[in-house]
């Protein structure tokens, strides 16, 4: 097939194929993690992205360096978009010293100063407040960077979402929320949480823009990200972003997901797998082939292994590690060293 | 007598109590469809109906606060709170609504909830996943504080939680409910009361205070003192507020020696709280100083390698035993 030079959304070839292959190593990178947790390396709650791809990668598509991302549990792909190496994220997932909080995280706790990784929360909707925070530091220090926090449907639930919200509005502050709605809570369907069906009404009470995208369409929460960070970086305020998606898994690793039916995942799975979509509109728009895709894929496929070798072959953490850094100058509950010998 | 799990004990102490008083009903985030995060109210859903077996949002702060509501209009709510970690969430509801009212307002309002939640670690599930909270909680005034380790109390303490008129907080442990236990057989009423603890191995040369999951670990580590010659009494406290003094004083009258053992943290705790209380009422019948066996004072890491140092285990408690049981009265 001829390679026209045609673009979609503004964005060159270049980077629309970077975006695909962005999808397919989170889609990879998250296979090798469930591989390694049913081998026994990984332990303790993972909680994987597979099926949410085309939403991060939409919408860390448009950060700078210098922006802010906060996040849950399930931020592998959070933090892998936002710069950080997936040999980085995969030991961690190990709980091995090369990991990015040093193995004492775990799957639910990435975090990186210099690339702006600000969490990996394992309380439900904690992130949403610090996100206020963290635009009002920018704000105060008259810095241009954005600050976008990802959480679930599930969190909306929570008074820090309307808490959060309001501040934000009220505050004017460059945050971008990012609602990953994929329909369950866990065992929660979305219709037996929510008293209403669409975030938007909830936009429109804490007085502030909001957009419903689908989020198995990598270039409409794309553009609708780019809207709402240019928002915030012009100084606007926030905006709400209620994204339609599904996770292709069950909550967790040992969720059977026995509160949905097989045919719906099957439905989803096979008919709005956005990578598959995204995949498709490119080839229809004659932007790229399936040769360049199958290229994509062997490499996310290999980054993937190698993020688990490097993990594998990594310390674990020295045993004097227990003790370090929990507070900032090593200082104990007692005024002198005693207790720790 | 049968032998089933902690989990399925808990099933059959609210099942019971369900059927046996109308106006008990369950509430929780994914407790219905899902089945309970830990499976403890698997069924029920199908067995009582919507009306009584409810899932809520994901909101703990609502859900706690309804419920005090709910037992202040009259009926007996056993709220789950997915763990106690996310109780925190909660514990404004807890602290300055349910532990209050009774007082606060001259007696008069009752709050007859009882909130489940489990705690610890132990299972790779890092820093905010795998707190003991009970000592927060057991600091405040207004409410009781249990943490049944057997299937035996579990059951018969439950039943009694629903019971009683006060707020019970009623902490289960994410390691327990697979433990397997003696129970009398369905049908077969019986309760455990709320303020008393249990002698789980008679002994005469120590005495091993402990709770909730780390009773399992005592049993264990008093076995191998056994095999040494040293005789711990092992008791389970059960309820870490109200605490059983007398049966503490005098198991230390007997052994004249304490060890502490349990899985939170050291300072300002339930085992650093029992320890005074022992010297203030038992000092002068103590030969050696009380040993404290405890979690690591640092949040939990995530690392196995980490974690398994982070946790207090059975040798630390033998070790602490020997430490205070002198040579010669081994084998005694
Ligand atoms: C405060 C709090 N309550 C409960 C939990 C347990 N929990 C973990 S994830 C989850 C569901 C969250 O769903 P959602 O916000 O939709 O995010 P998703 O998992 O779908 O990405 C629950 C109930 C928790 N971690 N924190
Ligand atoms: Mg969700």
């Amino acid at each position: 097939m001829a390679i026209s030079n045609a673009t979609l959304a503004g964005l060159t070839r270049t980077q629309l194929l970077e975006m695909h292959y962005m999808m397919s190593l989170l889609r990879r990178f998250e296979e090798k993690s469930a591989e390694e947790y049913t081998r026994g390396k990984i332990g303790g709650f993972m909680h994987l992205y597979i099926g949410q791809e085309a939403v991060g990668v939409g919408s860390i598509t448009n950060l700078l360096p210098e922006d802010r991302v906060l996040s849950s549990y399930r931020e592998h792909g959070h933090a892998i978009l936002k710069g950080m190496e997936p040999r980085v994220v995969m030991a961690e997932l190990f709980g091995k010293s090369t990991g990015c909080s040093k193995g004492k995280g775990g799957s639910m706790h990435m975090w990186s100063n210099e690339l702006g990784v600000y969490g990996g929360n394992g309380i439900v909707a904690a992130q949403l407040p610090m996100a206020a925070g963290l635009a009002f530091a920018a704000q105060y220090q008259g810095l241009n960077n954005v600050t976008m926090c990802f959480f679930g449907d599930g969190a909306v639930d929570e008074g820090a979402f309307h808490e959060s919200l309001n501040l934000a509005s009220l505050w004017k502050l460059p945050v971008v929320y990012m609602c990953e709605n994929n329909q369950y809570s866990m065992g929660m369907a979305v219709a037996k949480a929510w008293a209403v069906d669409s975030l938007m009404p909830r936009a429109a009470a804490y007085n502030m823009p909001g957009e419903q995208v689908d989020g198995m369409d990598v270039i409409a929460v794309y553009e609708a990200a780019l809207r709402a960070v240019e928002r915030a970086r012009n100084g606007e305020g926030p905006t709400l972003l209620e994204i339609k998606t599904y996770r292709f898994r069950g909550h967790s690793m040992t969720d059977p997901a026995y509160y949905r039916t097989r045919e719906e995942e099957h439905e989803w799975r096979n008919t709005r797998d956005p990578i598959g979509i995204f995949e498709k509109r490119l080839q229809e728009q004659g932007i790229a082939t399936q040769a360049e895709f199958d290229q994509n894929d062997a490499r996310a496929t290999q980054v993937a292994e190698d993020a688990a070798d490097f993990a594998e072959n990594s310390p674990d953490p020295a045993p004097a590690e227990l003790f370090t850094g929990v507070m900032v100058d090593n200082s104990t509950a007692l005024s002198f060293r005693r207790e720790r010998e | 007598m049968r032998t089933i799990t902690y989990r399925d004990a808990l099933r059959e102490a609210i099942r019971e109590e369900m059927l046996r008083d109308e106006r008990v009903f369950i509430l929780g985030e994914d407790i219905a469809g899902y089945g309970g995060t830990y499976a403890v109210s698997k069924g029920l859903f199908e067995e009582f109906g919507e009306k009584r077996v409810r899932d809520t949002p994901l909101a703990e702060e609502v859900i706690t606060g309804a419920a005090i509501g709910a037992a202040l209009g009259g009926l007996r709510p056993i709220l789950e709170l997915m763990t106690v970690n996310f109780s925190l969430l909660a514990s404004d509801q807890i602290i300055n609504s349910a532990a209050k009212f009774h007082y606060m307002f001259g007696g008069q309002p009752q709050i007859p909830l009882v909130i489940r939640m489990p705690g610890g670690g132990g299972a790779q599930r890092g820093a905010q996943h795998s707190q003991m909270l009970e000592t927060m909680y057991a600091h405040v005034p207004g409410l009781k504080v249990v943490t049944p380790a057997t299937p035996y109390d579990v059951k018969g303490m439950l039943k009694s939680a629903v019971r009683d008129p006060n707020p019970v907080l009623f902490i289960e442990h994410e390691l327990l409910y697979n433990i397997k236990g003696d129970v009398p057989d369905e049908g077969v009423e019986y309760t455990v009361p709320l303020d008393r603890g249990e002698v789980k191995r008679a002994g005469q040369h120590i005495t091993i205070i402990t709770f909730s999951r780390m009773l399992h670990v005592t049993m264990q580590a008093a076995e191998d003192l056994a095999k040494e010659g040293i005789d711990a009494e092992v008791i389970d406290l059960r309820c870490i507020r109200p605490i059983d003094i007398d049966l503490l004083v005098d198991s230390v009258k007997k052994t004249n020696r304490v060890v502490i053992a349990e899985e939170g943290w050291k300072y300002y705790g339930t085992g650093q709280g029992l320890a005074a209380l022992i010297y203030e009422f038992a000092f002068d019948y103590l030969d050696a100083p009380i040993q404290h066996v405890h979690g690591a004072d640092v949040p939990m890491p995530y690392s196995k390698s980490l974690e398994r140092l982070a946790m207090p285990n059975k040798d630390a408690i033998v070790k602490a035993a020997k430490a205070i049981v002198p040579a010669v009265l081994a084998h005694t």
